[in-house]
């Protein structure tokens, strides 16, 4: 299994930053997606080249601020959890973590590069920068 | 009117592939041409032996450490300074041709910009500068990408899937189902990435980069002033040329390399005196980087394998020596001959039998280092034909660029123009040549860096997973050209290597940090 991290720190309070990132429909506001859709425990998200990704969501605590869910039903991923948390960073202010971890290992990469630019657009958004 | 600039890259071409660099093999006559009415550099280095780091340094002008490309997947920021643009705003036309890959080619989220422009089918895209000019992508006006086959989604692929879509499956996917290098093995020997391609010549992409050339200087004025980057795919895996051209070469027919190491025993001797990265590939038990199939043991690898994928690649050659042709046709029948530069090289070597290897990967031996580099100035340059055998690097191309449009410098390279001759090279301080490797793919981590001078090349491994930094590689060319014999502990050597150890050091621009992330494979 390929696994990959990204961190962001967010100036903007835990609690105001899980209320945004940790909601799994409003992921294609951040993440670089052109559409995504939940329903009960799936969701459905969209890329902007058509492709679109079916998933489990595995855990959703928003006490813990954590949120996992795991591919499915796709023929060419094997197998994978992504992970995301919120955390303070000790001064009132967020440390982001997105992390995946899947088979084929390469696609962790290609995951883990949307992360980060979607984290650094996560940070604008809440910041107010954009 | 200015000299026009025609600068043709391939992808993955050995020094001695050529005609004019001692090749027997391949019939290469437009480029043997251009190198004796040119300038042929017989030690040209690139700063980093795969592409998207290699291709970056070309355009920047930069090396490794600057521009911040550390690996494959590592994407050049829009943003990032280019010899196109600069030549753009001198009032040249731009225009980038075949393949680019300065952006990762794995792309699902359609995040890089070459790839949104293939899907577009605009001529370019543009971006907003912060005094809110529009700046096309690198500089280029237009843009029209191709990569090994037609699987990915760039331009090559969408005028196959209109114009042939029955070709969509008669390449070798590159890629496996676990999206690795295919390991996958064809041909007559069972090489890996070797294929036989029942694809018509005419749809192959080596004469469709040609045929888009072409077609893009059909569209200028004749007065226009042009800087064309015409990037060949070939000769890089897979090894799949249009069947109908394999009668250009028997692989029966030929000898094996000088750098093959026929006896088993030998070889594996060679290896274990480089270090351990170099043993660790041969038995499959290290592969540390994605540009070499994962599922695929070196050491298993055949004298008619080794055959096989040489004759393929002479192939592939000589199909890009006579699309050059071509174009050069074009050029005449516009009435530019006279007036034309034309630079012709490649990203990085390729290992092609060497040690009992293909592919490429951190081994800083004339396999991948060694590149042909030719400069054909126009002829109202009036500049004499020349060999230069002091060290260059591709760093230097833009600067070269620059100058052939009477530019200045432009202040973001790192190395001045071209040396027009051994003389010009001496009084210009031409003295060595740098390489940088660095690849962490996981828990896999090679780093290196290399000095190229007074004929010897000398690599420092950093710590990686294998290496405590205290290892490494010293090659003296002039008595061991093929490097097998390594230096690096040989007392008599000791004070040598120090001194270039300390020259790579102080020529060596510092990295920039943090270094960028990898967002993709390749």
């Amino acid at each position: 299994m390929g696994t990959v991290r990204r961190e962001q720190h967010i100036e903007c309070s835990p609690a105001t930053t899980w209320d945004f990132i940790g909601d799994p429909a409003r992921l294609h506001e951040w993440f670089p997606l052109t559409d995504c859709r939940v329903d009960g425990k799936k969701r459905w998200v969209t890329t902007s080249t058509g492709l679109t990704f079916e998933e489990d969501i595995v855990l959703l605590d928003h006490e813990l601020r954590r949120f996992q869910y795991t591919i499915v039903n796709n023929p060419l991923i094997t197998g994978h959890l992504g992970t995301l948390d919120v955390m303070d960073d000790g001064h009132g202010y967020t440390l982001a973590v997105y992390s995946t971890t899947m088979k084929p290992d390469v696609l962790a990469l290609v995951i883990g590069g949307a992360a980060g630019v979607g984290l650094k657009k996560a940070k604008s958004l809440l910041e107010g920068t954009v | 009117m200015g000299r026009r600039i025609l600068f043709i890259t391939t992808d993955q071409q050995r020094f001695d592939s050529l005609g004019c660099n001692g090749g027997t093999i391949a019939r290469t006559p437009n480029i043997d041409a251009l190198a004796s009415q040119g300038i042929n550099y017989t030690r040209a280095h690139p700063q980093n032996v795969v592409c998207m780091p290699s291709r970056s340094t070309m355009i920047t002008g930069q090396h490794v450490a600057t521009h911040g490309v550390w690996m494959n997947g590592v994407p050049l920021p829009d943003d990032a300074p280019s010899i196109a643009a600069t030549l753009r705003t001198a009032g040249y036309k731009t225009a980038l041709i075949g393949k680019a890959h300065f952006e990762p080619v794995v792309d699902p989220f359609g995040r890089f910009v070459e790839n949104k422009v293939a899907a577009s089918g605009e001529e370019t895209a543009f971006h907003v500068m912060p005094d809110g000019s529009l700046v096309p992508h690198r500089g280029f006006d237009h843009l029209e990408f191709a990569t090994h086959s037609p699987a990915a989604s760039l331009h090559y692929s969408a005028w196959i899937r209109e114009n042939h879509p029955e070709a969509l499956g008669m390449f070798l996917p590159n890629l496996d189902m676990d999206l690795e290098v295919n390991s996958k093995g064809g041909g007559d020997t069972n090489a890996p990435q070797v294929h036989h391609n029942p694809i018509n010549k005419e749809w192959y992409h080596t004469d469709w980069v040609a045929d888009r050339t072409i077609n893009w200087l059909d569209s200028l004025s004749t007065d226009d002033d042009w800087f064309c980057w015409m990037s060949f795919p070939d000769p890089h895996h897979p090894w799949d040329p249009p069947q109908s051209e394999l009668g250009r070469v028997n692989w029966r027919d030929l000898d094996l390399p000088a750098g093959y190491i026929t006896d088993a025993a030998r070889r594996e001797e060679v290896l274990r005196n480089k270090p351990a990265h170099w043993m660790g590939w041969y038995d499959g038990s290290f592969v540390s980087n994605y540009e070499a199939p994962a599922k695929w043991i070196p050491a298993t690898l055949t004298p008619d394998q080794v055959r096989e994928v040489n004759a393929m690649t002479h192939i592939e050659n000589e199909l890009i020596d006579e699309a050059i042709g071509r174009v050069l046709t074009a050029i005449r029948a516009r009435g530019w001959q006279d007036d034309v530069d034309i630079v012709f090289t490649t990203d990085h070597g390729e290992m092609q039998g060497d040690f009992g290897f293909l592919f490429k990967g951190p081994y800083h031996v004339d396999g991948l280092m060694r590149l042909p580099l030719i400069w054909k100035p126009a002829n109202s340059a009036h500049l004499a034909p020349n060999v230069v055998d002091a060290p260059v690097g591709l760093v230097s191309l833009a600067a070269t660029f620059a100058s052939i449009a009477g530019l200045p410098a432009p202040e973001y390279v790192e190395a001045p123009s071209l040396p027009v001759s051994n003389d010009d090279a001496r009084s210009r301080g031409f003295e060595r040549v740098l390489t940088e490797w660095d690849s962490v793919l996981f828990d896999k981590v090679v780093r290196s860096r290399t000095i190229h001078r007074d004929g010897f090349t000398c690599t420092a491994m950093g710590r990686g997973m294998l290496h405590d930094g205290t290892e490494g590689e010293l090659y003296d060319h002039r008595n061991d050209p093929l490097q097998q014999v390594n230096l690096w502990n040989d007392p008599s050597h000791q004070s040598l290597k120090s001194d270039l150890l300390s020259d790579l050091r102080d020529n060596l621009p510092r990295t920039v940090m943090p270094l960028r992330t990898c967002d993709a494979p390749v």
